[in-house]
């Protein structure tokens, strides 16, 4: 794996809300950097993805970065990543709207980290609103048992 | 048909409470435009030159008379009494308020009805054979597949922003009515030793850069399909370019990494998958399959058609047209023409839409389908009944005998609609259309193909048309370009441009030309022109159209 795609935790954003199914909190990752990395879509090559698979386990954090609502690799990279056995937290961080919290929840993230100025203009109820993820859910009844790629 | 389950009524009320909640977001400023944008359009909410456009789906093409008087309904109700068909068996409404939306989406979900994924860069309604489940040629009923598909693709996760539209067809028949070779995902229904299975074509696409769907898998079981089809999107979605949207449909990254390339990561992809996948799909499939079971044919004495036909001329060429080949011999497939010369094609307005709406439920089994081609069919028809069903066409102007001719064009909504149109369509198919039926050489000339697009995205698909017409814009005044020799069928091919385009008072002619070369060359009446077009090839119908415009010019 090389440096560039596999970096150390991000630069620390005073300034982000992280939202999960209970609404809005603070950041509360205390782990070691070593144990977190972040994971952008186009570094999943393929070469990539070989190397990555045994360090899994060593990792407690990773962030997806969005840069952009529109692009949504994001989501394919998560199932990804926990088809391939990852168990940590994985967080979906950058520009994510409340109306697609379900499916990062349903594609395998734990949580969504914006920054305050979207947090301001979509505050905690239209994220919670979204809270129900598991409800009306077409994947779901057509996969059977092992809805969530969750382990 | 499919019934909706108590599942799918929660979905579709929860998912419109949800839109209503976006259009309020989006007024008090939660959302931004931009970001409201792929909102409305995932629920089919486009903005047109004049106004928003809602385009409702019709799940691969079928309705029930319900559903048809809803979509009536709600033509007066919140529009201009007249709703538009579409090449993709949709129906697009060119003239609702945006704050009347949630309430027309609350009313098409009452008869289980929706306008999800008709628009934005997700996966679209999946197409179907129109006259699946009553084709005598058809392998197998697509429908139950495309139902799964549906189901599958609706609100999926992970292909909600993808990198470019994305549309999936399906036929049941060797025939290919659904053009599957143009489509990004194409599926027909094959058998090998008995076990059924699917032929997986990718990577077809018209647009302005036309290409043919190639064969990815010559044969997946039944079983495979959810999982194969996800191994596909998921590998589009990492590897499709995102920096050009010119160049991010996948027939582009098939063409860019090769099929060899794209079938490896599919595979490998689909190896992963397949284990979700534990088996409840097809349960559920068993279900579906279940709700599309061949309704309860009637039988009887035909002797009424036999009159019918006849003594009655105006009936004889109707049913000469319009009907298609049923499973059983005393049954017919009805086209209904929405193509009356003159007309828009493709429009009907709420007293036509009823009138369609009560034959379905009186003489046919309850259904209706929507064709690529903009016409409606009534699947399912006694031949007892056709006089009387006729009869009730004909008071409503959808009598006309056109199906497969050249008035039965396909065009898409052009500059009088849409804000991506560089030329009018729709007024060249009219005049066409009216031209010919002066002429009175409609039946004389048989099959022909015209398809008109009103600017190089090509929703009128004119590179699969016999003759295919081409709006631009040149130096502001619109001008035609012409290709021959498209085709839509199992072996779909790429129509060849003739030469310089024509300006909009010379098209007209221009095609009169080509339509009386083909007369004087073809070798009887049964060639068509596709076949005079491919025996001879483009010259001569080069000269008709050139070598004369050029003399009458000198």
């Amino acid at each position: 794996m090389t440096d560039t795609a596999l970096k150390t935790r991000l630069e620390p954003a005073p300034e982000t809300v992280l939202v999960t199914d209970s609404g809005f909190s603070l950041d509360d990752w205390t782990g070691p950097e070593h144990r977190s990395a972040t994971l952008a879509p186009e570094d999943l090559t393929p070469d990539l993805v070989q190397n990555l698979a045994p360090r899994l386990p060593d990792l407690d954090l990773i962030r997806v970065p969005f840069a952009s609502f529109a692009d949504g690799r994001g989501f394919t990279l998560a199932r990804a990543l926990r088809r391939m056995g990852y168990r940590g937290r994985l967080r979906a961080v950058g520009h994510v709207l409340a109306d697609q919290y379900a499916m990062a929840r349903r594609a395998g993230f734990d949580e969504v980290e914006i920054d305050a100025a979207l947090a301001a203009r979509q505050p905690q109820e239209q994220w919670r609103a979204r809270a129900d993820w598991q409800a009306h859910d077409y994947q779901a009844r057509l996969r059977g048992s092992r809805t969530a790629p969750r382990p | 048909m499919y019934r909706y389950t108590d599942f799918d009524t929660a979905f579709l009320a929860r998912r419109n409470a949800q839109f209503r909640a976006q259009v309020e977001r989006r007024i008090d400023g939660s959302l931004t435009e931009d970001e409201f944008k792929p909102l409305r359009l995932m629920n089919g909410v486009y903005l047109q030159l004049h106004a928003y456009m809602l385009r409702v789906a019709i799940p691969y093409g079928t309705l029930n008379s319900a559903q048809m008087r809803q979509l009536a309904y709600l033509a007066e109700r919140w529009d201009k009494g007249y709703g538009h068909f579409t090449t993709r068996q949709n129906i697009q409404y060119n003239w609702p308020k945006l704050r009347d939306i949630p309430d027309m989406l609350d009313a098409l979900g009452a008869v289980g009805l929706h306008a999800i994924q008709t628009s934005g860069n997700t996966i679209r309604n999946t197409t179907a054979d129109p006259f699946a489940g009553a084709a005598a040629d058809e392998i197998a009923d697509p429908r139950p597949l495309a139902e799964l598909i549906r189901q599958w693709s609706t609100d999926h996760p992970e292909f909600q922003f993808l990198g470019r539209k994305f549309k999936i067809a399906i036929t049941g028949s060797p025939k290919d009515r659904a053009v599957t070779k143009a489509h990004d995902i194409g599926l027909r229904l094959v058998e090998k030793d008995g076990e059924p299975g699917l032929q997986v074509l990718i990577g077809g696409g018209l647009g302005r850069t036309p290409m043919i769907g190639q064969v990815l898998r010559d044969f997946l079981p039944r079983a495979d399909l959810l999982p194969y089809l996800e191994a596909v999107l998921a590998t589009y979605n990492l590897l499709g370019r995102r920096d050009n949207k010119y160049k991010a449909r996948i027939k582009i990254t098939v063409h860019d990494h090769g099929i060899e390339q794209i079938r490896q990561l599919v595979e490998a992809r689909f190896a992963e998958i397949r284990p979700d996948f534990t088996g409840a799909d097809q349960a559920l499939l068993a279900d579906i399959e279940a709700q599309f079971a061949a309704p309860t044919f009637q039988s009887g004495d035909t002797a009424p058609y036999d009159t019918a036909y006849d003594n009655d001329p105006v009936f004889r060429s109707w049913a000469d047209t319009n009907l298609a080949r049923h499973r059983r011999a005393d049954h017919a497939i009805v086209s209904i023409s929405l193509k009356a010369h003159g007309e828009t094609p493709g429009d009907a307005s709420a007293a036509q839409m009823r009138t369609m709406a009560d034959l379905a439920a009186r003489y046919g089994y309850d259904e209706l389908r929507i064709s690529h081609e903009q016409n409606v069919i009534l699947p399912h028809v006694h031949r007892a009944d056709l006089p009387a069903v006729h009869a009730a066409l004909k008071a409503q102007g959808l009598a006309t005998a056109n199906i497969g001719l050249i008035s039965d064009i396909i065009a898409c909504p052009g500059m009088d609609y849409c804000a991506l149109a560089t030329a009018r369509s729709i007024p060249i198919a009219q005049e066409i259309a009216t031209r010919f039926e002066d002429l009175k050489l409609e039946h004389d000339i048989g099959e022909m193909k015209i398809k008109i697009s009103g600017c190089i995205n090509a929703c009128g698909h004119h590179h699969v048309g016999h003759i295919g017409i081409l709006g631009l814009d040149r130096a502001g005044v619109e001008n035609y370009q012409i290709t021959l020799g498209g085709d839509g069928g199992p072996d779909a091919t790429l129509g060849s441009r003739t030469g310089p385009g024509f300006p909009a008072d010379e098209i007209v002619p221009a095609i009169e030309r080509l339509m009386r070369a083909y007369l004087a060359l073809r070798d009887g009446r049964e060639e068509t022109f596709l076949e005079t077009y491919r025996r001879l090839g483009a010259d001569p119908f080069k000269s008709a159209l050139y070598d004369s415009a050029r003399t009458k010019a000198a």
